[in-house]
């Protein structure tokens, strides 16, 4: 007999979250807090969706998230987590960049940007800051013609090592590019240049486990190995979710699954307007990633070239290079002991985009030439940085999209949700069918770590409204009163 | 609640979300966004709470009177009349 992972679960609940990204998580605490009684089912045997991490041999964890992003996490971890998870962020204080055009370390904030752009790319002060007010003051409610690249082309023309710099950390934050609405630019970039990037002491290992924790003392019921393969709906209302060929009741489904597959798997087209489908047929899937993870053999030790480092050999910068199989630009996350206190061990994982067609219909004999290859040109790059680093190294594997898939299920094994016009979908999703709801990585605002959060936030206030509006009054005063 | 009780309520709202701000020198008059360090996610968590507290729905179409002390105190007094004070 198989294990039964649903032993114990209740007949029904206020709401059943789908997926246990950031967004579901944080999204099923809240409610929780605010009184309903929440189911967290997740497919896979960790928990974080693409926040999360596996153990080697070797004593290695590697995490699979790269690790860095703004300081309002700190704000959202402490009001819907709680202060022991938001006092182990800490901040990340050597970013480097290494390409044909410039080589520099910074501490990736306003202040310090301001004076780069200055002093070695030679801008007025005056368009520098001009620049900072405008992508500051950009709101969701902005123009969605201008693109980023229309921004930068604005303030600095022709300069493409300029663009370079303010748009490469990005695309590798959430997948945008210069084709992309300004907006989308403006909101997540303005949030890094507030005080810079930051992440958990610990490692993404240890933050899970303190918001499992959490869950648990808020009475979330959290489960994994639980694939849900069905959303139940009659008459356009939400039922509940078929999971592991068991039913489960629920006034509100909040899927946490990629918003595409919600839409045409988990619900079912049939049950959505036409209106509405056409929208959805106009929603663009972002892109993949590859990432190659690197075990440094304990008692080793490597000398330390920086936090995040974007490193490209790429002449001139284009957002369509990063994403060539053979690309020569790629993100190196660098695990110092002080990152995993306790562990003593480094590691380094290799981030770059990467397009799913491009590794998804390779015969297995292709596949893992065009692996080992990635994992080579990884190496050599990295050489230039810690010179001998294949000597010290014990454990090596890669990812690609088609690794991304089977874990996270999402269609074309995406890293980074949609384009922007998925969030619109996203937020019309409950006008379709009363109940339903989605909290995942859409319109590329909503994507990333703080983005996850808090769009898991902005839904569970939803889900708590639909909820209080569809119980009977004596129960709304019962809540109301404990 | 009396108007004086709705600014209280307000007031016990924002120190619970904003815990390291000091409130004694707030301004009636001035956008609370301008004196203190909110964000748009901080005015969801004020409706958040008001639905908490006293089950009291604001409209999405309603947040812009949420924008100042004096604003809210106006927009919330009649629509919390019936309720008692929640600490």
């Amino acid at each position: 007999m198989p294990k039964n992972w649903l032993k114990g679960v209740n007949s029904a609940y206020d709401t059943i979250i789908i997926g246990s990204g950031l967004g579901g998580m944080t999204a099923g605490n809240l409610l929780a807090k605010l009184g309903h009684r929440v189911l967290i089912l997740e497919h896979h045997y960790n928990f974080g969706g693409l926040a999360t991490w596996f153990k080697r041999k070797g004593g290695h964890i590697l995490d699979i998230s790269l690790h860095g992003f703004p300081i309002g996490m700190i704000k959202t971890c402490r009001k819907y987590w709680s202060k022991e998870v938001a006092d182990s962020i800490v901040r990340l204080k050597n970013i480097r960049f290494d390409n044909p055009q410039f080589s520099f370390g910074t501490t990736f904030d306003k202040e310090d940007f301001t004076q780069l752009m200055r002093d070695r790319f030679g801008v007025l002060r005056e368009t520098v800051d001009d620049f900072f007010t405008t992508v500051r003051g950009m709101n969701f409610f902005d123009d969605l013609s201008m693109t980023t690249r229309d921004l930068f082309e604005k303030f600095f023309p022709g300069r493409n090592d300029i663009h370079r710099l303010l748009m490469e950390p990005i695309t590798y934050a959430n997948g945008s590019t210069l084709n992309d609405p300004a907006i989308t630019y403006g909101i997540v970039f303005s949030n890094f240049m507030d005080k810079g990037v930051y992440t958990f002491k610990g490692g993404t290992d240890q933050l899970i486990k303190k918001m499992k924790k959490e869950l648990k003392k808020n009475g979330v019921d959290v489960r994994n190995h639980c694939l849900v393969d069905k959303i139940l709906i009659e008459d356009k209302v939400v039922k509940g979710v078929r999971v592991n060929g068991r039913e489960i009741y629920s006034d509100a489904v909040l899927s946490n699954s990629n918003i595409l597959s919600t839409i045409n798997k988990l619900a079912g087209r049939e049950h959505f307007s036409p209106g509405f489908l056409e929208e959805v047929s106009k929603v663009r899937l972002n892109d993949s990633s590859c990432q190659v993870y690197i075990g440094i053999r304990k008692g080793e030790t490597i000398p330390n070239v920086g936090d995040l480092l974007f490193t490209s050999e790429e002449e001139e910068f284009t957002s369509e290079a990063l994403l060539e199989p053979r690309t020569k630009s790629r993100t190196f996350s660098f695990y110092y002991p002080e990152t995993r206190p306790g562990l003593n061990q480094y590691a380094i994982v290799s981030s770059t985009n990467a397009r799913y067609s491009d590794w998804a219909d390779l015969d297995e004999t292709e596949y893992m030439r065009k692996k080992d290859e990635l994992v080579k040109e990884t190496l050599d790059c990295l050489e230039k940085y810690v010179p001998d680093v294949r000597s010290k190294i014990d454990h090596l594997e890669a990812s690609t999209p088609t690794t991304f898939k089977r874990y996270t299920r999402h269609p074309g094994g995406v890293s980074f949700g949609t384009k922007f016009e998925g969030l619109k979908v996203s937020k019309d999703l409950p006008g379709q069918i009363a109940g339903l709801f989605h909290a995942g990585s859409v319109g590329i605002i909503m994507s990333g770590w703080l983005g996850a959060a808090n769009y898991g936030v902005i839904v569970a206030n939803e889900v708590d409204k639909f909820l209080r509006s569809v119980r009977k009054p004596e129960e709304k005063l019962e809540i109301v009163n404990v | 609640m009396t108007s004086e009780e709705v600014r209280k309520s307000i007031l016990d709202i924002i120190a619970d979300i904003a815990p390291d701000e000091d409130l004694s020198g707030i301004q009636d008059e001035v956008k609370l966004r301008d004196q203190f360090d909110l964000d748009s996610m901080d005015f969801l968590d004020i409706v958040m709470e008001l639905r908490k507290r006293f089950n009291l729905e604001v409209p999405e179409a309603d947040y812009p009177q949420l924008v100042t002390m004096s604003s809210c105190v106006e927009y919330l007094t009649p629509r919390l009349k019936d309720h008692q004070p929640v600490g």
